[in-house]
């Protein structure tokens, strides 16, 4: 069995789509009609067969696609991967941890063999199939986290913690909602979000530093951000804002469907054993309109979400341009009718 | 200093003496006032263990304000340039126990605090305090060129050309501002330059 | 998160007597499998089940983090203490099944540092015991300096300096050997950390002078768990359960809590972490504050206190539990 891996593009012609099976999993990150930040982290814990919770590092349809495309934007910018120099340790964490999660959740795909600190990896969707030792970064093609985090899917920002704070002192970040791992590298937990509107003046910040600082091995967590993004394009980022940010002027009642993609991040928050510090997993999941109104509840929330979303919010989420046609588009799909508690379609798995 | 801005904005305060054995102080143009403001609090004989590098401005006051202080050593240079190679090797063989007093322009205090963390120092363990110029140093996110100096907003990326929002978003490792273009999404909306970063 | 950490269950494999004063226990998982990874300063909690009473207390695991098939901890008799270190020399042998936490490292080594000085007082050794040999597998630049009261009390002062050779120094108290403090600090790299362990009139000196001398906070790390103390038995209402409970004289708050039932979250039970802070509902009496988290603000206006290592002793007390 195992997953057959979609062969799409996330740039030039965007052939990425999402199967049936795919929409039904989708991380829908609305549980009521309207939304506002809040320290929503709960437990990073398995959840139901066939959601994306199923395994803690989730492989989907959409892995070797995902890869291919990582690959072109570092050839591209190889400061979009960076760790500074006492982090290394750190990236021997990661890689353990991605190794043994992803040979755990997807035998049939992944597997890893150590014999002490000799270790084999094989990687069958990719063709991979190295011997290296744990801990000698001479054994392999890149540094650890470079070389695991080019096998992995979603962004991944390694903090170090100390001083009462978390230090974004490493990272491999292609798919990013519009920041930039080469400027923010070395920020503490406040400065890297020091450009996100109205959290700060919450309390959100040190409520959730608190917590992430104080997050115990063997108990991961994990909460939902969104963002929307025009054409499923996974390099948004500032470093090519240029290119793509022409992309927002192209949306017309007509293409909407097709064009405007939901953008959820699963980010996910591991307390890291050797290094002691905490890895900061952003998996990135698109939906395009098309698919996501094919589930009338998800259409219905949707359209009162963005109806209803703070100015603030909707520029610093870049939607302004676009957001009444994409509100006209969704009203028709909104028969005002209630919807169900939770995240999921009213099918539920 | 702009009234209302984000956490990542360097916040500059007052040079104030520290306990410590050496005191290495880097200031440009009128930040020389910072330290003969200082020095009014200083314990006697702080200034034995002092070494000062000025840069002065291009009025070429307060030279001699600060000679009258009397540190062990004092060294005037054209410019950060020029004063890089000693303040390196200041640092390389410097002990813990040296305090570092940085004042004078943002451009100033940001090159030198980043020669000082890659020396191991940590930033918040530095003293600031802000004299001067208001302009930024800038890079643009797009093709990573540091524009210096930058005075209005939005400003032009002297590497790609392209018309930036010079943001507050700032970098100690990079020792600039982030500038991202600010008609990306329609290059022909061009909104109007002022000079602001005076 | 819920209260403290993941369990481990554990079997000890081996007791091995150090000293006149020092006992180290070995811990294998009952199923065999490796222990996890953790990082040098980390610590575990153990939990003594001595008949009716449970005691949970903090030890800094002193193994290489390279090799985690076991655990290893250092436990100093403690004769005027609550018990927990006699239970440990007493009643804890080879095949005794016991349950201890995760790791947790509230004392880790700052990667960056250009070298790392270590001050270790008595039994402050053992989180250095695992830090040196992190630092040492992976080609770090540290040296240890070492008082013990006298030389046959320097436990594994011979091995560390058979590992470590010229960097590790030895100090002892009764040949009057003393560390010359302000030389030793004025003379390291620029970008040097340092680390001190021991006891609390050590760690205060190191931490007084380092700042005299212009060390920036940032850069001195110390971890001084404090035992909590025996004292005289009081009575606590925890107003959100409604129950009254008696802390015993040999008991912590904390554990006098969890006796009935209620579990509030901890990590160190030392007064280091914060977790177990506790709100102050009412209170007629006076605190006996004994950590290291509260703020003396805290402390002064009597809001709040840490149950795992603070007492009471008055009339009446009502917390937030």
């Amino acid at each position: 069995m195992g997953i057959t891996f979609r062969k799409e593009t996330f740039r030039d012609d965007f052939t990425f789509r999402n199967s049936p099976e795919h929409i039904r999993r989708f991380p829908f990150p609305f549980h009521e009609d309207s939304y506002m930040y809040a320290v929503n982290i709960e437990p990073h814990v398995v959840g139901p067969k066939g959601s994306v919770l199923e395994n803690l590092i989730d492989v989907d349809e959409h892995y070797v696609a995902e890869m291919q495309d990582r690959a072109l934007v570092l050839a591209e910018d190889p400061l979009r991967c960076q760790s500074l120099p006492h982090m290394t340790l750190a990236g021997w964490d990661l890689l353990e941890l991605l190794m043994e999660q992803q040979a755990l959740g997807y035998p049939e795909h992944f597997t890893l063999t150590r014999d002490g600190d000799r270790w084999r990896w094989i990687n069958r969707p990719l063709g991979i199939d190295d011997t290296f030792t744990f801990g000698d970064t001479s054994t392999l093609p890149y540094g650890p986290m470079e070389y695991i985090t080019r096998q992995s899917q979603g962004d991944f920002c390694i903090l170090d913690q100390r001083d009462g704070n978390l230090w974004m002192d490493a990272g491999m970040v292609t798919t990013q909602a519009d920041w930039s791992l080469d400027f923010d590298i070395g920020m503490n937990f406040f400065e890297w979000h020091a450009p996100v509107p109205l959290a700060h003046e919450k309390g959100i910040f040190i409520r959730a530093l608190k917590f992430l600082t104080n997050i115990q091995q063997g108990k991961p967590a994990r909460r939902l951000n969104w963002t929307m993004t025009i054409n499923p394009r996974l390099d948004t980022s500032p470093e090519n804002y240029h290119k793509w940010g022409p992309d927002r002027t192209t949306v017309t009642p007509e293409n909407v469907g097709d064009k405007v993609h939901l953008r959820v991040e699963l980010q996910s928050f591991w307390r890291l054993p050797r290094s002691n510090g905490i890895v900061f997993p952003i998996r990135c999941y698109l939906i395009k309109m098309d698919e996501l109104v094919t589930q009338p509840k998800w259409a219905r929330r949707l359209h009162r979400v963005i109806r209803d979303l703070p100015e603030e919010l909707a520029t610093y989420k870049g939607l302004t341009r676009y957001r009444p046609t994409l509100v006209e588009w969704l009203l028709k799909l909104d028969d005002g009718s209630p919807t169900s508690p939770g995240f999921g379609p009213d099918s539920v798995f | 200093m702009a009234a209302k801005s984000i956490i990542s904005r360097p916040v500059y305060g007052t040079l104030s003496p520290q306990a410590g054995k050496h005191h290495l102080f880097v200031a440009d143009a009128e930040g020389a006032l910072a330290i003969i403001g200082m020095a009014k609090n200083a314990p006697a004989g702080f200034f034995d263990g002092a070494e000062i590098v000025f840069i002065p401005g291009p009025d070429g006051k307060h030279v001699g304000s600060l000679e009258a202080l009397k540190p062990a050593q004092f060294h005037l240079a054209p410019s950060f340039a020029s004063l890089l190679p000693r303040l390196k090797q200041t640092l390389t063989n410097a002990h813990m126990g040296l305090r570092l007093y940085l004042s004078g322009t943002e451009g100033l205090i940001g090159q030198a605090m980043q020669v000082a963390l890659e020396a191991g120092i940590d930033h918040t363990s530095m003293q600031t305090e802000h004299r001067g110029s208001l302009a930024r140093r800038m890079q643009c996110v797009h093709c990573k060129g540091i524009t210096e100096n930058v005075t209005t907003q939005p400003a032009t990326c002297a590497h790609c050309g392209l018309l930036l929002l010079v943001r507050d978003h700032y970098s100690r490792r990079l020792a600039a501002f982030q500038g991202v273009c600010i008609n990306a999404e329609d290059r022909s909306e061009i909104p109007p330059m002022e000079e602001i970063f005076r | 998160m819920s209260t403290g950490t993941t369990k481990l269950d554990v079997v000890v494999s081996d007791v091995v007597p150090v000293n006149d004063l020092v006992t180290r226990f070995h811990f294998r998982r009952r199923d065999r499998e490796l222990l996890p990874t953790f990082s040098g300063g980390a610590h575990v909690v153990v939990e003594m089940r001595d008949g009716e009473r449970t005691r949970l207390n903090p030890y800094s695991l002193m193994g290489s983090p390279l090799d985690t098939r076991e655990y290893t901890i250092s436990v100093r008799r403690d004769d005027v203490g609550r018990g927990g270190s006699l239970f440990m020399h007493r009643s804890v042998k080879p095949g005794l099944e016991m349950v201890i936490s995760y790791p947790v490292n509230l004392f880790s080594l700052d990667l960056r540092a250009r070298k790392h000085l270590m001050l270790a007082g008595g039994i402050g050794i053992t989180p250095f015991m695992a830090q040196t040999s992190q630092l040492a597998g992976s080609g770090g630049n540290f040296e240890l300096h070492y008082t013990s009261r006298t030389a046959s009390l320097g436990t594994y002062a011979d091995l560390l300096q058979q590992r470590y050779d010229r960097r590790v120094r030895l100090y002892h108290d009764d040949l009057d050997e003393r560390i010359e403090l302000d030389r030793l600090l004025s003379s390291q790299p620029l970008g040097t950390h340092l680390y001190v362990c021991g006891p609390a009139g050590m760690i205060n000196w190191v931490r007084d002078r380092a700042a005299a001398l212009g060390w920036p906070a940032e850069t001195v790390h110390f971890e001084h768990f404090a035992a909590p103390q025996p004292g005289a038995p009081f009575d606590v209402t925890l107003a959100v359960t409604g129950k009254t409970i008696r802390v015993g004289s040999q008991q912590s708050l904390l554990e006098a809590i969890e006796a009935a039932g209620v579990d509030p979250p901890y990590l160190c039970r030392g007064g280091v972490c914060g977790q177990c802070e506790t709100n102050v509902v009412s209170h007629d009496g006076k605190f006996i504050h004994n950590d290291h988290w509260l703020s003396e603000e805290d402390h002064r206006s009597a809001c709040k206190i840490m149950p795992c290592v603070s007492r009471f002793e008055g009339k009446s007390l009502v917390l937030e539990r």
